[in-house]
């Protein structure tokens, strides 16, 4: 079977490359994965598209890798046994704004940058939870990997806000799931039996998603920032716990790095909050400043002074200081293991980020979100690292990989892992669990097809 | 080049500053990430360490960047400058190493051999335009191989001489002895050739005594501007200065008009307003702005010889989509200040079945159009 000139049949010549160049540039990501080339790459236009290239893959036992923007830094777009890589930017069709119901129903290709212009142009009041990821990432990818954005605090992983898929099944079924399954509206996926469950998470193994419902939250008109800084990170858990109390914050952000100086040794947290009025914006400063004010008095803490110019970057969103992180060390890249884990454990984090960042000679960063009303968070150990310099990207691969471990002895969990923590998080999972998470996608995936490879429990 | 690894590819060069649509003309195009911006830093990388051999594919990832300058006004790191001279620099590479591709050696050699990339002969360069020669007059006017040899820049550059003729303006031409400007030469990386075209020109220039040069194309308006010693108008400056000084005056022209503003005005050399401002002083023309505009502006796809060789072409060529993003404002005149944008702009507008619906035409027509007294 001449598998290119199928895929050429579905997709039209142009958007289907078996070009050196092409499978270059998808065998890699901009972390440290760096993996053998794929055999093709394909750009579906449509649902029906994608689901001819299922069969076909099926029919063939054809690996395919689903891909949005390829942004996680840690590979799971990215082939391990060869076969297609579906690049999914093509379907980027905003399909509906439901304004009343909050609601966005999107194809997998939009990008952040997209929706958020495109909802700032035509329904300024109203947002998505937007990551810090660069703005070229997906929506859907992020969704499917339990992303975090700064409505997080607010609302939980973005994950929780889906209200509506509609996926291509690894055996070629389109299959909607939620209300959309008996509906013409995407509102929500409750109240019926959980599915999206076998979706979310699951970094494309279990099918390919082509349509989102995403639930949208009211924008207001003004946003700002209030920094507090501590010198003792033993502290933090209790300050996020106070700030969360007062449900005023938008976005909790924490950070601790080395550079620039002025940064060193201090903890800050960043609290963003918004408001429709000047008098909303002070009644929220004020509470969120009461609620911390034990801190103030005890000189424990105290809120920072902001340039304009500083705020300004504070207030970027998405905020491109974390992509620029990359090039701390003028070298292009970075790593880093999301740990997702209890807010109480963010002092012993930071001290094992630290010491795992001096024994591998190192320099680090650390930007942590609160998820919930601090329900946990998401410490990031960060490790930048020269791509022109093999030694210092095993450095940070070795950095990265304790990071792992030290997630799990912390009592979290790797998000977003790459294999060797996909394998390490399988062996301490309760085995029952893991062997539901086989059973599942042996009944969903009969041929492997899907980004094989991840998730994959041992025999 | 030493620092080329230092993109992330993270993507921001991808987009406007609002990052609502992809703005990256070949990545716009082709949707492979190896053509995004990221992507072709990348794979100039590879090449050089010897991972990725040369081929025609690569030849086409590497010569379809149109040199528009996204990449470099969006990308959030500190070496953003740097980038399209990292690409023009593996252009040089490309070239150096006897690689370059028949679609760029044609165009170079045809410039080197008759001074314009078409291979026309040099007598047709401005045999056609009724100019008096340049003559210690207070203006050269530079035309550029667009405006002398293509049957849109040609209109240009006619009606842009009435204007300057109806407002007294004392200016003259080179004529046959005008050489390319250079600019493209520059961007697909013949850094050679383009010194000895600046060098012709210059002395062709010094010899009479030249010091303030109008040029019809922004690309000779970037490349006379590298020079260095003479005064450089773009033609929408001196447009502008003939209006509020009085010496013309547009009559009435009840049109919505779009305006798109060309790489080498706009991104290379921060010229915005004054194309705004002639459009602004006709009376009855109402301007509306595309969605992407100013230093946002999508490129037309022609950049860095691409008018020529068009590796973008296609019913996904920015010039299609840019024409369609026009038509979206309910324009009936793009208005275009470059040659090279009239040109790739004029046809996708007759590929899109637009043509009865929006009319491109450039600064100059619209002003004849309205009549100036
Ligand atoms: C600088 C930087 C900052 C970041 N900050 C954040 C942050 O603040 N919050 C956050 O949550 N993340 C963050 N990230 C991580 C990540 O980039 C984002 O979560 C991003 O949204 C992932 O989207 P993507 O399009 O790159 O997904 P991809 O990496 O392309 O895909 C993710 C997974 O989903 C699968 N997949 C993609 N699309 C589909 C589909 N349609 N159907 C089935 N499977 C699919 C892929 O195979 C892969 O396994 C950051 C990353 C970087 C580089
Ligand atoms: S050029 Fe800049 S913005 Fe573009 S991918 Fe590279 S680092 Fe990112
Ligand atoms: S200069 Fe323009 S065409 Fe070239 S890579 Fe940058 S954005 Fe793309």
């Amino acid at each position: 079977m001449d598998i290119y000139k199928a895929l050429v049949d579905i997709v039209g010549e142009e958007f289907v490359s078996r070009n050196e160049e092409e499978l270059y540039i998808y065998s890699r990501d901009s972390g440290l994965t760096e993996r053998e080339k794929p055999d093709f790459v394909v750009m579906p236009g449509s649902a029906e598209e994608v689901q001819k290239i299922v069969l076909l893959a099926n029919k063939y036992k054809i690996p395919l890798i689903p891909v949005g923007a390829s942004l996680t830094l840690s590979g799971l777009a990215v082939p391990i046994r060869k076969g297609i890589v579906v690049d999914l930017r093509r379907m980027d069709r905003i399909i509906e704004v439901n304004r009343l119901g909050r609601y966005a129903v999107i194809e997998p290709g939009v990008t952040q940058g997209k929706l958020k212009a495109f909802l700032e142009r035509n329904y300024p009041d109203l947002c998505h939870s937007m990551p810090d990821a660069p703005p070229s990432a997906t929506v859907v990818g992020n969704i499917l990997i339990h992303g975090q954005g700064n409505l997080s605090q607010l609302y939980g992983f973005n994950s929780t806000m889906v209200t509506g898929l509609e996926i291509v099944l690894p055996t070629g079924k389109i299959c909607r799931i939620g209300s959309c399954s008996l509906s013409p509206y995407w509102f929500a996926v409750e109240p019926l039996p959980y599915l999206a469950g076998i979706f979310l998470g699951w970094f494309g193994t279990t099918g390919i998603i082509t349509k989102l419902g995403l639930r949208l939250y009211p924008r207001k008109r003004l946003r700002d920032i209030e920094v507090f800084v501590l010198d003792d990170p033993e502290k933090v858990a209790d300050v996020v716990y106070r700030i969360t109390h007062t449900e005023m914050a938008e976005d909790v952000i924490t950070m601790e790095q080395p550079y620039p100086m002025m940064f060193r040794d201090v903890v800050l947290v960043q609290i963003y909050f918004n408001g429709d009025s000047e008098e909303e914006i002070e009644f929220k400063r004020k509470m969120l400043w009461n609620s911390v004010m034990n801190y103030i008095r005890s000189r424990d803490g105290g809120f920072m002074f902001l340039t304009p110019d500083v705020q300004e970057d504070f207030l970027e969103k998405p905020a491109s200081s974390v992509t620029r992180f990359a090039d701390v060390m003028k070298g292009g890249g970075f790593v880093y293991c999301g740990a997702i884990i209890p807010v109480e454990k963010f002092a012993e984090a930071l001290r094992k980020l630290k010491e795992i960042a001096k024994r591998h000679e190192i320099t680090y960063g650390h930007v942590g979100r609160i998820v919930g009303r601090g329900h946990c968070m998401m410490f990031s150990f960060s490790f930048p690292f020269n791509r022109a310099d093999r030694a210092s990207m095993e450095r940070a691969k070795e950095a990265l990989h304790e990071s792992y471990l030290a997630t799990l002895e912390l009592g979290g969990i790797p998000w977003k892992p790459e294999l060797f923590a996909q394998k390490m998080i399988l062996e301490r999972m309760d085995k029952n669990a893991a062997e539901l998470m086989k059973q599942i996608r042996g009944l969903l995936d009969p041929n492997g097809i899907m980004n094989p490879g991840n998730w994959e429990v041992e025999p | 080049m030493m620092d080329i690894h230092r993109c992330f590819r993270c993507g921001y060069c991808k987009f406007p500053d609002d990052f609502s649509k992809y703005n990256c003309p070949p990545y716009a195009r082709f949707r492979f990430e190896s053509f995004s911006p990221g992507g072709r830093l990348w794979l100039t990388r590879a090449f050089l360490n010897g991972e990725v051999d040369f081929s025609k594919h690569l030849s086409e990832i590497i010569f379809s960047c149109t040199a528009c300058k996204n990449c470099a006004e969006n990308c959030r790191m500190g070496f953003k400058d740097e980038i399209v001279d990292w690409i023009v620099s593996a252009r040089r590479e490309i070239l150096e190493r006897g690689l370059a591709p028949p679609f760029v050696r044609d165009f170079l050699e045809n410039i080197r051999k008759y001074g314009n990339p078409w291979g026309l002969p040099r007598k047709q360069r401005a045999d056609w335009l009724r100019a008096k020669k340049y003559d210690g007059d207070d203006y050269l006017l530079f035309l550029g191989c667009e405006c002398s040899y293509e049957d849109r820049g040609r209109s240009m550059a006619k009606n842009f001489v009435e204007i300057l003729e109806r407002a007294g303006v004392s200016f003259g031409i080179l004529g046959e002895n005008e050489c390319c400007d250079g600019n493209e030469v520059f961007m697909l990386g013949e850094l050679g050739l383009f010194q000895e075209l600046a060098e012709r020109n210059k002395k062709t220039m010094s010899e009479l005594g030249v010091q303030k040069v109008i040029a019809i194309s922004p690309h000779a308006y970037n490349a006379i501007k590298s020079y260095e010693g003479f005064e450089v108008f773009h033609y929408s400056q001196i447009l502008r200065d003939l209006i509020q000084s009085g010496k013309i005056k547009p009559g009435e022209l009840r049109k919505t008009v779009t305006y798109h503003d060309p790489c080498f005005l706009g991104r290379y050399n921060g010229i915005y307003e004054e194309p705004r401002e002639v459009l602004n002083s006709v009376p009855g023309l109402r301007l509306v702005e595309m969605e992407r505009n100013r230093k946002n502006s999508f490129c037309c796809g022609g950049g860095s010889g691409n008018f020529v060789f068009d590796l973008l072409r296609g019913s996904y060529s920015p010039a299609r989509e840019r024409v369609r993003e026009a038509a979206e404002t309910g324009a009936e005149i793009i208005a275009v200040a470059c040659p090279a944008c009239k040109a790739m702009l004029d046809d996708a507008a007759k590929d899109e079945g637009l043509k009865d619906r929006v009319a491109v035409m450039d600064l100059s027509e619209i002003i004849l159009r309205c009549g100036i007294s």
